[in-house]
């Protein structure tokens, strides 16, 4: 009877010591950025050696993907038709991205440049007014002067809508009464400010 | 044989029989108000890291939306750290003599990743994703909290199952409009039943019963 209780109470402290044990909680397995002993630069995710492709990643549509004719130059054409939502999610890839420099109505004022970044030029000028589509998509792709690349953080698909987007802000620069529809003119006389205009 | 213990030694036995449910039943609050407390979560404690990186500078003063640097939270189950060179972009100009930015500079110089302490972890038997909270309207601030006001970072919540299921029962009371996600701060326009309802039904959001059952979490 007693060795039985002794044998009962050694099993609970046994038992009670393995819940605490954190096998499962620390898995042997690599999530993303979880450092590893194995490789000398400790990454457990490896870097593409120079010159794979992945599959379906050829990528070898110059106009879609670098915004170039085959002779090298900027093309004049978007790649895709631009509706209504293309210009919409580029609004919102612009304001996450582009803002912080260019601000939101494209002036170049953003709050990094009122803290001693290089002031860019407005995008109202006349030269990147005539400017080429494939080149504003050339100067996030590559970066331009001054300006840090934005391949790594933007998509393909998402530089071009910003592109349409920052079309959009310049031709809203340039608008006179004649590009508002007849039926909106009315509503020219009560002007309500931009919702998400400049904080 | 004369007895070992008088009579009045009763009251004892009955007072530690008695006592017994007590103090069993303390120590079972004791053990779980400590498993709940902020001191084993360890919410709400900043963590240390390699470069005192504050939310609170570019988040709240200079206004940089989450999704600068966490690029992939919309797309992928994991949010992103920053690599070295999403620091450079504005740092190849600006603090450039700052010595709380030497190690971003020798990282990007040598190519080493920078190693932040992780702050946020759910044990490796759970399996989370962000895309599909941030597809269906739960901002960041529901589950990381005023993120814009830390200048270290800090988990805000217990990460622990209770948090989870809470919100599974009821998302209606957190869902926001998908355009403020990332929006801290964010005060609904109107009473919070009647959007989160609404909104429930336009991302069709699912029942309880199946975002509390186990495979959702534990697959
Ligand atoms: C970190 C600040 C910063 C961000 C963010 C930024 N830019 Fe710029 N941008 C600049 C600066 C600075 C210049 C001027 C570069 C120079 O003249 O050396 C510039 C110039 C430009 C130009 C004009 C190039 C020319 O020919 O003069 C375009 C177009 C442009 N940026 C587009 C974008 C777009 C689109 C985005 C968003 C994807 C973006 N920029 C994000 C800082 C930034
Ligand atoms: C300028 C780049 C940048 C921006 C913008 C930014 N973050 Fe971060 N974030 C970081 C870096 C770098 C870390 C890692 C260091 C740390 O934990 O403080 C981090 C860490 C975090 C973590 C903790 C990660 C972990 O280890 O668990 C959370 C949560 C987070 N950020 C949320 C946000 C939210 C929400 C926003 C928008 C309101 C935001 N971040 C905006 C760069 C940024
Ligand atoms: C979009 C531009 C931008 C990006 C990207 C950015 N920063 Fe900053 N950072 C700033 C600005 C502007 C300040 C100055 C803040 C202020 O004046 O309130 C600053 C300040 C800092 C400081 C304080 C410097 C000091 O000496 O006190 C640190 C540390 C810092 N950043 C780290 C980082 C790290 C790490 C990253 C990459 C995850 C990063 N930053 C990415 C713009 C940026
Ligand atoms: C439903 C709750 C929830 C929402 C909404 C949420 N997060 Fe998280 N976040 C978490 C949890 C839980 C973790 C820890 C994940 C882990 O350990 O696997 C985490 C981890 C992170 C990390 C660390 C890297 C990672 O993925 O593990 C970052 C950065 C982050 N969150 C940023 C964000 C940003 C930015 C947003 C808004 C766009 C956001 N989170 C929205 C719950 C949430
Ligand atoms: C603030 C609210 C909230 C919190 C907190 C929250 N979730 Fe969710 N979760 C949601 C919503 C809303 C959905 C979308 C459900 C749908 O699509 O039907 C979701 C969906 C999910 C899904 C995908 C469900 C599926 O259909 O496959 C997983 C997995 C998940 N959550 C895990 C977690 C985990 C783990 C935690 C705790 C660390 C957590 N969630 C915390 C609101 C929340
Ligand atoms: C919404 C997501 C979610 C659902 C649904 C869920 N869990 Fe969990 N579960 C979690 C999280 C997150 C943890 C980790 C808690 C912690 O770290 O303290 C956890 C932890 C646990 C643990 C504790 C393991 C340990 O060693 O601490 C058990 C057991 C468990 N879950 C069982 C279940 C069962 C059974 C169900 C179905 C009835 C279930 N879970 C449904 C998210 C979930």
């Amino acid at each position: 009877m007693r060795t039985n209780f002794l044998f009962g109470a050694v099993v609970l402290v046994l038992a009670s010591g393995v819940a605490c044990r954190q096998d499962m909680h620390d898995q042997p397995k690599y999530i993303p950025l979880r450092p590893t002993d194995f490789f000398a630069d400790g990454r457990s995710e490896r870097q593409l050696i120079d010159g794979t492709v992945a599959r379906g990643h050829l990528n070898d549509d110059a106009v879609y993907f670098d915004g170039k004719t085959a002779d090298g130059k900027a093309v004049e054409q978007f790649p895709f038709p631009v509706t209504k939502d293309v210009i919409l999610r580029g609004q919102t890839r612009y304001n996450v991205y582009c803002a912080p420099c260019h601000d939101r109505l494209g002036e170049g004022n953003g709050m990094v440049v009122r803290r001693g970044y290089r002031h860019p030029p407005s995008y109202h000028i006349g030269r990147l007014r005539q400017a080429a589509d494939g080149y504003i998509f050339d100067v996030i792709t590559n970066g331009f002067g001054a300006m840090p690349d934005y391949a790594a953080q933007i998509p393909v698909r998402d530089r071009w809508t910003i592109v349409a987007y920052v079309r959009a802000l310049q031709l809203s620069h340039n608008a006179s009464v004649n590009d508002v529809p007849a039926d909106a003119r009315g509503q020219l006389d009560h002007p309500t400010p931009v919702p998400g205009g400049e904080k | 044989m004369a007895q070992i213990f008088h009579h009045s030694t009763n009251t004892f036995a009955r007072i530690t029989i008695f006592g017994a449910v007590f103090i069993l039943a303390f120590l079972g609050w004791a053990f779980d108000t400590l498993n709940r407390s902020a001191y084993s979560t360890r919410a709400t404690q900043p963590r240390e890291q390699p470069v005192p990186f504050s939310h609170a500078h570019h988040v709240g003063a200079i206004g940089i939306d989450c999704r600068y640097c966490h690029t992939t939270v919309e797309t992928s189950g994991f949010a992103n750290i920053p690599p070295t060179k999403t620091c450079m972009n504005c740092h190849s100009q600006i603090w450039l003599t700052s010595p709380t930015l030497e190690p971003v500079r020798a990282s990007f110089r040598t190519g080493e990743s920078i190693r932040w302490t992780r702050v946020n972890d759910l044990p490796d038997f759970v399996y989370f994703n962000h895309s599909i909270h941030v597809n269906k309207g739960v901002g960041c601030e529901s589950c990381h909290g005023r993120v814009d006001q830390m200048p270290l970072t800090w988990q805000e919540n217990s990460l622990q199952m209770e948090w989870c299921l809470n919100c599974h029962r009821n998302p209606e009371k957190y869902v926001r409009p998908r355009e403020f996600i990332t929006k801290m701060g964010y005060q609904p326009d109107g009473d919070q039943d009647t959007i989160g309802r609404q909104l429930v039904k336009e991302y069709g959001i699912q029942d309880a019963r199946t975002l509390t059952s186990c495979s959702i979490c534990h697959r």
